[in-house]
């Protein structure tokens, strides 16, 4: 007779040994511990927003007020939106153009375009600076009315965001079976009727997945944002940076348990749309 | 005969990187055939069935369909639906959704989309999974799936490819005969692609088989196993026992030969032979007789092996001169079973007329 294991014994049972636990208690504290700092403390009574005095929301209500906090706010968002939809598209068709076609320099070229998620951001910041100012789009944008000042920040985050859609689309289209394509054009549909019908459904998992990259990439951008804006135009984290320079306040903590939220939904919506419909019953 | 509805002309087919997949192939295939294409894998038999139905483009020759070239009509315009092996069943669609898919594609009103898949449906046996996903079909049920969305196109040629090959032996044999009997249903022409002897021989009408890109012999089931044209045709349909034999003379319309380890004697061949042949008996055709028989074709050997297969045993009988002969024997009584045990001598014999004369 074989010896009963005790729970933890089992080969790969690592769930239930101790120091595992522990490990697993320690990791999530050190990532949770400071997000959930910052969220407690939006609530907080205390000016300083060091020591915790009291349960309140004139913090949110400050924030709300704050005009140039939400003027901010809504900036980084109407760039984030803008630029995730562009570097979607982009990203989507740089991967299409990767996976279905061959052509000189093909491997160079897949190497480049995955450049802007390699290099420091520092540089890019820089770069865009320089090429925004000797081309005069900086100039010229600056000088325009919202959102359309915004132009040069969108182009800048569709810059350094459409490869990362671009990758993750390409690793899904990997798993394309080709017999699809052909069996929908052998059933009568032409190559625009398989585009959208059997390879954009197909690829969809992996568009939402780069969008929410993209948004959360751009939404919270701050060293290319603060070289490519102009004199006029403030993102939150810009804004935030500032703000704090001048000390903690609970409105900036405010502020960002917004964002902090929007982030969450946004990623629990793009889940819900990837996860597989349930079964249907009978 | 019929009209061909397929008229493949002096096509051949190189990929890049020198590959010569399918090799000066001409086939006709007549209308409402069960027409099956047969080879070891990387004959070309694939490829063939790809360039009827567009989705390979022939390096030269033509193709025609029902009379017209196809050779600048893309697949979606051809009148050919194909079955893929992987049966590429849309995934995020339900069964009705796929079925549907290519009337709606073509831009068929939707009320006669409905009644059509509905038939379709119907045909295959799948009205009740209609709303089905297929990652929760079994394998044999999206296989229905596939064919009846081509089906549903009404083709005039349905285009198999390895059907079977990726479903279990039982639910295997469920679908040959479903196959053949839809084929009877819908009177339309049925080209499959096989490595599966047994498959082609029982659903086809005629079989065409290939060997590296180049068919060896055209003709009905009976026929390829009956009278194979060449020593590849006469091994790869069924068992066989080659033997190689010297010609000594021709008689009117026999030759009078040496066959090795067997012995002399006269057969009967149509072909103008050379000096040097082979004879082909296939092991059922052989007998064992335990004393010395009256045929005029005899061999006595020792029984190196016997294999029982329920309904029939393989026994492997060592002539002389290096020549086993393999002999398939009924095991038509429960307690009889071969008859012979290994190590045995026995007597092999059979009727000349059985014998196959073989020149390629």
């Amino acid at each position: 007779m074989a010896a009963q294991l005790k729970p933890g014994q089992g080969p790969l049972d690592y769930g239930s040994r101790t120091w595992l636990k522990v490990l697993f208690a320690v990791i999530f504290f050190v990532l949770y511990a400071p997000i959930i700092t910052l969220v407690a403390f939006s609530f907080n009574t205390d000016k300083r927003g060091v020591v915790w005095r009291g349960f309140t929301l004139d913090n949110y209500t400050k924030a709300w007020n704050n005009a140039s906090l939400i003027e901010a706010l809504t900036n980084s968002l109407v760039i984030a939106v803008i630029a995730t939809v562009i570097a979607t598209v982009l990203g989507a068709l740089t991967a299409l153009l990767m996976w279905r076609f061959r052509f000189p320099f093909k491997g160079a070229y897949e190497g480049f375009m995955a450049l802007p998620i390699v290099i420091p951001e520092i540089c890019m910041g820089v770069a865009l600076l320089l090429f925004f100012v000797n081309s005069g789009m900086m100039e010229l944008f600056v000088h325009l009315p919202w959102p359309l000042n915004l132009g040069n920040i969108i182009f800048a985050h569709v810059t350094f965001c459409f490869p990362f859609v671009a990758v993750v689309v390409r690793s899904r289209l990997v798993g394309f079976n080709r017999q699809l394509e052909e069996a929908s054009k052998d059933l009568g549909a032409s190559e625009w009727q398989t585009f959208w019908s059997i390879i954009v459904p197909f690829m969809k998992p992996g568009l939402i997945a780069g969008a929410l990259l993209a948004f959360t990439l751009s939404l919270d951008d701050f060293v290319i944002t603060f070289f490519t804006s102009g004199p006029e135009t403030v993102t939150f984290p810009v804004k935030v940076y500032s703000l704090v320079r001048r000390g903690v306040s609970p409105e900036i903590n405010a502020a960002s348990t917004v964002l902090i939220v929007i982030t969450v939904v946004a990623t629990v919506l793009a889940m819900k749309l990837q996860a597989p419909p349930k079964a249907d019953k009978g | 005969m019929s009209e061909a509805i397929v008229s493949i002309r002096n096509v051949t087919k190189a990929f890049p990187g020198g590959v010569t997949a399918v090799d000066n192939v001409s086939l006709d295939i007549a209308q409402n055939e069960f027409f099956a294409l047969l080879g070891p894998s990387g004959c070309g038999k694939t490829t063939l069935l790809r360039m009827i139905s567009g989705l390979e483009t022939p390096t030269a020759g033509g193709i025609l369909i029902g009379g017209e070239d196809m050779a600048y009509t893309p697949p979606n315009k051809r009148p050919t639906n194909m079955v893929f092996q992987s049966y590429a069943v849309f995934p995020h669609m339900t069964v009705e959704q796929n079925v549907g898919y290519g009337l709606k594609v073509t831009g068929v009103a939707s009320d006669e989309i409905k009644r059509r898949v509905g038939e379709a449906l119907e045909m295959v046996k799948l009205t009740a999974l209609a709303t089905r996903k297929p990652d929760q079909m079994s394998g044999g049920q999206r296989q229905r799936v596939a064919l009846a969305r081509a089906l549903v196109k009404r083709p005039k040629v349905l285009l198999l490819d390895e059907p079977l090959s990726a479903l279990d032996a039982k639910l295997r044999d469920d679908m040959r005969m479903e196959l053949t009997r839809l084929q009877e249903t819908v009177g339309i022409t049925f080209i499959i692609v096989t490595h599966d002897q047994d498959e082609a021989l029982s659903m086809a009408s005629r079989i065409a088989v290939m060997d590296k890109g180049a068919v060896q012999q055209v003709a009905t089931p009976a026929e390829l196993y009956e009278q194979p044209k060449n020593r590849f045709v006469a091994d790869f349909i069924g068992k066989v026992n080659l033997i190689e034999a010297r010609v000594h003379r021709q008689i009117g319309r026999k030759i009078d030969c040496e066959l090795k380890g067997v012995g002399r004697m006269e057969l009967n061949s149509d072909n103008l032979v050379g000096a040097q042949v082979s004879v082909a008996v296939r092991p059922e055709k052989l007998k064992i007789a335990t004393s010395e028989p009256t045929s005029a074709v005899r061999v006595q050997g020792k029984v190196r092996d016997v294999a029982y297969y329920g309904d029939t045993s393989h026994v492997v009988i060592e002539a002389g001169d290096g020549l086993d002969l393999s002999v398939n024997v009924q095991n038509d009584t429960r307690l009889g079973g071969a008859g012979v045990e290994r190590g045995q001598q026995v007597w092999v014999y059979w009727a000349p007329e059985d014998s196959i004369v073989l020149t390629e």
